[in-house]
């Protein structure tokens, strides 16, 4: 599974114009706040107060990737709108 | 996990790929980025879910609610405030806290676990922390160096091959005991001689590398993130996170190899300190001319092929909107005009494009090096806003701090013109031989009102 992925990770990024590096990179750093997940997973789990407390720094920070992550690749690909006529 | 369940994380895999694969041409790359914030918002709805449904008391979940309330407001708030010029180090932002969430993951588990940690858990999660803390600070260090918080200039403090080395003995020294006992007070030792590593790493990198840097580090979290996978069993981490890692290094040594270093020698440090390589010969008569703002406006309004060369200063300036403005009304006058961006212009490759396309410049007059660097010869006036070491002539000699960089031709050009705000060096920290040039004018001015100057003079000049 894991060197599938990785494998797949290198076949989808040969192939782009350095245009697009800085998004790209950017999207790819949304990808790994799915990290999220496995906060959800531990809050779960999570029974005493020092957990409790590494859960709720960890969502913050989880969410501020993916949130974040997510809203300033769009804003950078909405750059690249090709306009009509001259 | 039911088949649902599975078919839900698949999808969302499915998602990243095809979202990062759309990525790859600025028509489908919004697209392929909601695509995969599609699949991320059905991986954690299936989560949440998830967890609503096996929870036995509310705290986690509410806990969890308030992180989550406190991250997205953070994150949105940063993401729509910061100007365009600043996204390189929000992105290394915004990967600090994703390691440092996945270092936090492992740590969470590993307290609940112990002292009954099995071995394989130990190994996983050490391995989480490790990166993840380093990410962390690397990534915090990086982000302050482009935000000029931290000296953008290598720091190379006596001994400090020494401290990276007594760090690396302590995290590996920490790893053997844990492997032998679990002991939570000593994983919080590991983590933070890996965070102390972490700083201890990017500080000796100057900021031109940074791009790199935070590239490489990107790739680290999601590594970092595959890794906190295999502590909690989440085949969806394990995939999302090992594709992060295998795009970023890939993105990785493609950003390398356009500002022509390698990892390696990046991650040594010590590069652009100026002082470091002798001047470059040839430099030795650095006798400028400087140009008025209405020669030079004479000079674009008048030619018949003009190349605009941007580079950090005008995204320094926030000048793209008037640079664009001064390009429309020189095509207006039927100059043959267009951008030539070099593969690092500004401070990560695409940053022009971006900052550009906000000005409304069309894509298709944005040409890449290698597609340019021949028209520079049929050139009556190249005008450089704000770019330094991608021009430099002594980067075609061997035995200077930029020698081998790919660079834009814009010497063979007919003449120059520079808009800069003094003769400060670029990050290489040498002299640009392009400044002494004969046929090269410097307006010295901020970018925005040099380009305003010029914009106001061609329309009074020549009309």
């Amino acid at each position: 599974m894991f060197v599938l992925a990785v494998l797949v990770g290198f076949e989808v990024i040969s192939k782009v114009p350095a245009t697009l590096h800085t998004p790209l990179m950017s999207g790819a750093n949304s990808i790994h706040g799915i990290i999220l997940l496995g906060v959800v997973v531990v809050a779960g789990s999570a029974r005493t107060p020092l957990e409790y407390a590494l859960v709720a720094v960890a969502a913050a920070f989880a969410t501020a990737n993916v949130v974040g992550g997510y809203l300033v690749t769009d804003r950078m690909l909405e750059m690249f709108r090709t306009r009509e006529g001259r | 996990m039911n088949a649902v369940t599975q078919l839900g994380y698949l999808a969302a895999a499915v998602a990243f790929v095809l979202g990062l694969h759309l990525m790859n041409s600025p028509a489908t790359a919004r697209r392929g980025n909601l695509l995969s914030a599609a699949g991320m918002a059905v991986a954690l709805a299936i989560t949440a879910v998830r967890l609503a449904r096996n929870t036995d008391t509310l705290t986690g979940p509410v806990v969890l609610l308030a992180g989550v309330a406190v991250g997205a407001a953070g994150g949105a708030l940063l993401a729509r405030r910061v100007p365009m010029t600043g996204m390189p180090q929000l992105v290394s932002l915004f990967n600090a806290v994703g390691g440092g969430a996945a270092a936090l993951v492992a740590v969470t588990e590993y307290v609940r676990l112990s002292p009954a940690v099995g071995a394989q858990i130990t190994v996983s999660a050490l391995l989480d922390v490790v990166i993840g803390g380093v990410t962390f600070t690397g990534s915090l260090i990086a982000a302050g160096k482009l935000q000029g918080w931290v000296t953008g200039n290598p720091v190379l403090f006596p001994g400090r091959r020494v401290v990276s080395a007594a760090l690396v003995a302590i995290v590996v020294a920490g790893a053997v005991w844990l492997l032998v006992t679990p002991n939570v007070p000593v994983l919080v030792v590991v983590i933070v001689a890996a965070a102390a590593f972490g700083v201890a790493m990017v500080l000796p990198i100057g900021g031109a590398d940074m791009p790199v840097v935070i590239s490489l580090l990107n790739a680290f979290t999601g590594t970092a993130v595959a890794m906190a996978g295999f502590v909690l069993h989440s085949v969806a981490l394990i995939i999302a996170g090992a594709l992060v890692g295998a795009s970023g290094t890939i993105l990785t040594k493609l950003m390398a190899d356009a500002m022509n270093r390698s990892v390696v020698a990046v991650l040594v440090g010590g590069f652009g300190t100026g002082d470091t390589g002798p001047a470059a010969v040839g430099a030795a008569d650095t006798s400028v001319r400087s140009v008025t703002a209405e020669d030079a406006a004479i000079q674009l309004a008048y030619a018949r092929k003009v190349i605009v060369v941007p580079g950090y200063g005008l995204a320094a300036a926030q000048a793209q909107h008037e640079l664009s403005g001064l390009v429309e009304l020189l095509i207006e006058r039927g100059v043959d005009v267009c951008y030539a961006i070099h593969p690092v212009a500004g401070r990560m490759p695409g940053h022009m494009n971006v900052l550009l396309a906000e000005a409304n410049v069309p894509y298709p007059m944005l040409k890449e090096m290698d597609e340019v660097n021949d028209e520079f010869a049929a050139t009556d006036v190249a005008l450089v806003v704000g770019a330094n070491d991608v021009t430099n002539p002594a980067a075609r000699r061997p035995g200077n701090p930029v020698s081998g960089m790919p660079i834009l031709n814009v010497d063979a050009a007919r003449s120059v013109i520079v808009i800069k705000r003094s003769m400060g060096h670029g990050y290489a920290g040498i002299d640009n031989e392009l400044y002494s040039a004969p046929g090269t004018g410097m307006l010295f001015a901020d970018a925005r009102t040099a380009l305003a100057e010029l914009t106001a003079s061609v329309r009074t000049l020549v009309g």
